[in-house]
């Protein structure tokens, strides 16, 4: 697709039912709708669902939406195995024997909602909401999802939790907002309803695509192709990547950087392009604040330190720097690895700082400043709701990590919450509400102490599709969740707005919005006013407000996003089934524009500039020091490496590198779903040939990949796309088809590379984490070889630890360069 | 003659193509109406592209496979075409997809 409107020319709109909303075509009703979760992913693309006798039997994209105008990856192609799955819950249920027995005895859903309203209202009144935990998966509608918490449960704890470190978004979103007031994107023209073909879009002259393969993982609202389109529109490409991709195959400089050391190497880009004098003078003069202090920060971080730390040639690092700054538009497409890492609040900095000292921000064909369209906001906003005694109960970073790590992220602290539930201090979790989280399967790191620290949890309902391992772990109650081509809800994400409405129903399945409202009534009705579902999206859409607007008033914090939330107010006024019936999405003018901060578009009074406390780019942020956070970039050695632990790489001499995406899952996700087991059946760990010979390891063998935590199984994928040095594993593996009583929780424990991570172990301020740095053995698995699940589940003998705490004094951990000595 | 046309300097390999076109015809575990090839990954040691990475996938046809006449008599894309993400494939007269190639990337144009 070199020629977007000549593709858009090409379209036959009649064909594809253009101005409908639901039609009948060949027997089947066909509704056109978007996609979120469940089955999941962080985007929400546009589909035609074609139902027949209630039952989904196809699915295709939507060529009439520009959001990927049709294009689908293969898990939505294959949406009718995942909604029509034998496996999936049917009904609500409580468990019948013990924990772990998989057994369970079904019940009406009067009954469920009872049991959980009475379990609710004990902990209110024995020991708080506080004491109350909800844990949802990650990119759900998180807005509603909070809403729940703060507004039904009355609990300031909500978490994607076993997440060491917040290791996923929260140090891009917040290492973003400090400096620029806003978050960014690459723009591959996604503000734009014409998309490629917009008059005022450029493609960008060079992508630097870094710690992500987005082709695959479509990460944050975005759709990695659309960076392909531009690819084929001229862009040339930088790939920072310990792994050749598709994008390191086409690159002008391919960077194959040691994982955990990318601070290094933005530190040296930014001291190449300031002594090079390759920077923007006008708009660093104009726009920009610190730029001395940066300068000179940097001038320790020469190409050639780099080059050591990081692996990548010294020429290449001043090339692909040069190649950077001079291109212009230059975008930098920044990935999860920017935050799993020990340095990620200081590697966001850096990359801010150099999308703002080249003059790329909010440029055609840069990095475009984004927020929800219409400011349908879904920030949490609803904190100040819950009385004061148990809101002042969050568990922040300060209770894992000692006083000085101030708030500000908007969720718990994983390892704060661990510490509760191992030894009830500050206080103990008493009612786990895990709303779509495969805990132990994916996000949990440390995951033996996960699985111990959730099972000691008094009560606990788990929503979701599907029994997982966590739900025969510790589910004292099932509610069976719809999949999304079974809910009325909406999308505002970023942009457009879109609408998601329902085509079918299996069995007696409620979605995530029908379980909050009926709880909603039950336990603070006057926060509830809907009557269902539709209700509540026309209200989320359009409006947003509290019956209680003054309970905003007065509300101290310095949580960005919670403070931004106050003074956002949506502009959109279509409810859902009017934006259903418009094509089920809308563009907003915001988003679209470019240099909004030449055109007082970011200030909330309308000044020009950006919407930081002094109006412009921070490149040295005021509030980072009182994040407690340097603010000038930095690099920090992962915990364990060739250069902070030599003297472990004689026994553990590979680096392990984990979690890279792939094609046909999201996360824990889709392991059910024949196709895509067809295409991808088991875990695979990428091997170097040298290193598999090395190591008597031949291609499809299963490996044991060891640390000094843990071990787990993956089958050897032998390969050139990972040197010598290193290795990947894949996560979120969990088998279905296998036994899901204990000791086997459908061998989750087996393959799973948290087997090896470990809690509290974060970079400054309890942000960022290691998981994707790690160091490892390799070796072949012989037949009898124990396996995890039986060191985990019956021995309980898998990882030494004292509960409630890291791995060391985190005061001696940090003195220590954030290393365990 | 109608074809399918595609840019294989392009493709990323993501398999909507395949599954886009086996749900559309039905077809069991193991069986294919497009099916992708892989070709590399390795970095050449000599010729022309010494230095450089060969990594690129090209789908290919199979038996089973009819054009998607019945979606095409209605004016929509094939399955394949249309879900194709990295936007390298074309549906049309071999003539007009054959004035497409561009004598600079690599390109295949399929027929049957």
């Amino acid at each position: 697709m070199a020629d977007y409107k000549e593709w858009l020319a090409s379209l036959d709109r009649k064909a594809y039912h253009e101005g409908e909303f639901r039609w009948e075509e060949d027997g089947y009703t066909v509704t056109r709708t978007n996609h979120w979760s469940p089955p999941g992913c962080h985007n929400s693309c546009g589909l035609l669902l074609y139902v027949k006798d209630g039952k989904l039997e196809k699915v295709e994209g939507d060529p009439l939406s520009p959001f990927v105008n049709g294009k689908l990856c293969v898990r939505c192609l294959d949406l009718p195995e995942a909604v029509n799955n034998p496996d999936r819950l049917k009904y609500p249920m409580k468990r019948a024997g013990e924990r772990g027995e998989n057994k369970w005895e079904r019940i009406s859903w009067d009954e469920a909602f009872d049991i959980c309203e009475r379990e609710v209202r004990k902990v209110w009144d024995e020991y708080g909401g506080n004491a109350i935990l909800l844990i949802h998966g990650t990119g759900r509608n998180t807005g509603p999802m909070t809403y729940f918490g703060n507004c039904a449960l009355k609990t300031p704890n909500i978490s994607t939790f076993g997440f060491t470190g917040f290791a996923c978004y929260l140090p891009r979103l917040f290492g973003a907002f400090a400096p620029i007031g806003d978050y960014l994107i690459a723009d591959a023209s996604e503000g734009h309803e014409d998309r490629y073909a917009n008059p005022e879009f450029e493609a960008p002259g060079v992508i630097v695509v870094w710690g992500n393969e987005p082709l695959k993982s479509n990460a944050d609202g975005y759709i990695g192709h659309w960076l392909a389109q531009c690819v084929q529109m001229g862009s040339k490409i930088i790939s920072v990547d310990p792994r050749l991709t598709w994008w390191g195959a086409r690159a002008e400089y391919f960077l194959q950087i040691r994982p955990g050391t990318d601070a290094a190497l933005a530190c040296a880009w930014l001291n190449v392009i300031v002594n090079e004098d390759l920077y923007d003078h006008d708009f660093v003069d104009c726009w920009c604040a610190g730029f001395d202090e940066l300068a000179a920060s940097v001038q320790e971080f020469t190409p050639a330190w780099a080059a050591e730390v990081t692996g990548i040639p010294e020429e290449d690092i001043v090339g692909s720097a040069r190649l950077y700054a001079t291109t212009k538009p230059a975008a930098i497409q920044w990935g999860l690895a920017m935050d799993q890492q020990l340095s990620a609040m200081s590697l966001n900095l850096a990359c801010c700082d150099l999308m703002a000292i080249t003059g790329n921000i909010d440029v055609p064909g840069g990095n475009i400043l984004i927020r929800n369209a219409y400011n349908a906001t879904n920030l949490p906003l609803t904190e100040p709701v819950i009385p004061e005694e148990w809101r002042k109960k969050k568990l922040t970073m300060k209770y894992a990590f000692g006083d000085d790590c101030e708030e500000f992220t908007t969720h718990a602290s994983s390892d704060a919450l661990l510490r509760a539930m191992e030894v009830g201090e500050p206080f103990p979790i008493r009612m786990l509400w895990i709303e779509t989280s495969n805990a132990i399967a994916n996000p949990g790191m440390d995951a033996a102490r996960v699985y111990e620290a959730m099972r000691k949890v008094p009560f606990v309902v788990n929503a979701d599709p599907f029994i997982t391992p966590i739900s025969v772990a510790c589910a004292d109650l099932l509610l069976p969740v719809s999949m999304s081509a079974e809910r009325n809800s909406c999308r505002t994400w970023w942009t457009p707005v879109r609408s998601i409405n329902k085509a079918c129903q299996y069995y007696e399945c409620k979605s995530d919005e029908e379980i909050m409202i009926e709880m909603g009534h039950r336990l603070n009705p006057d926060y509830w006013p809907w009557k269902d579902d539709v209700e509540m999206m026309d209200w989320y859409l359009t409006d947003c407000r509290l019956p209680d607007p003054d309970v905003m008033k007065g509300f101290e914090t310095t949580n960005l996003s919670l403070k931004a939330a106050g003074e956002n107010t949506t502009t959109f006024t279509m409810g859902l089934q009017e934006l259903a019936e418009h094509g089920g999405y809308a563009y907003d003018e915001w988003n679209g524009v470019y240099r909004k901060y030449e055109k007082g578009m970011c200030r909330p009074d309308g000044s020009v500039g950006f919407a930081t406390e002094s109006g412009r780019i921070e490149l040295v942020p005021f509030v980072y020091p009182i994040w407690g956070l340097n603010p000038t970039p930095y690099h920090i050695e992962p915990p364990q490496s060739p250069l902070s632990t030599p003297e472990l790489m004689e026994e553990y001499p590979l680096v392990l590198t984990s979690g890279a995406r792939s094609w046909e899952f999201f996360h824990s996700e889709n392991r059910q779903m024949p196709t895509m087991r067809e295409l991808h059946p088991e875990p695979q760990v990428t091997i170097n040939p040298k290193t598999a010979e090395k190591y008597g390891i031949e291609d499809g063998q299963y490996v044991w990949i060891e640390n000094d935590h843990g071990r787990f199984r993956q089958r050897a994928f032998v390969s050139p796309i990972v040197n010598e040095n290193t290795v990947h594993a894949e996560h979120g593996w969990w088998f279905p088809e296998a036994e899901g009583a204990e000791p086997h929780l459908f061998d989750t424990f087996v393959a799973n590379p948290n087997n090896c991570t470990k809690a509290f172990e974060t970079g400054p301020s309890g942000v960022g984490s290691s998981i994707k740095c790690m160091i490892c053995k390799i070796y072949p698995y012989k037949e009898g070889d124990v396996l995890p699940e039986e060191q985990i589940i019956v021995r309980k003998d898998f990882v030494e630890y004292t509960p409630g705490e890291g791995y060391a004094d985190f005061e001696a951990y940090k003195k220590n360069g954030y290393r365990y000595l | 003659m109608k074809g399918i046309l595609i840019n294989t300097e392009y493709c990323t390999g993501c398999h909507s193509c395949e599954v886009a076109c086996k749900k559309e015809l039905g077809l069991p575990e193991g069986e294919f109406g497009i099916k992708l090839t892989e070709t590399g990954p390795w970095k050449y040691e000599a010729g022309r592209a010494v230095g450089e990475w060969e990594w690129t996938w090209t789908p290919v046809i199979t038996k089973a496979c009819d054009m998607c006449e019945g979606r095409v008599a209605k004016g929509k894309m094939p399955m394949c075409v249309q879900h194709c993400q990295a936007w390298c494939m074309y549906h049309g007269e071999v003539e007009d997809l054959a004035r497409k190639m561009d004598g600079k990337t690599r390109w295949v144009l399929l027929t049957r």
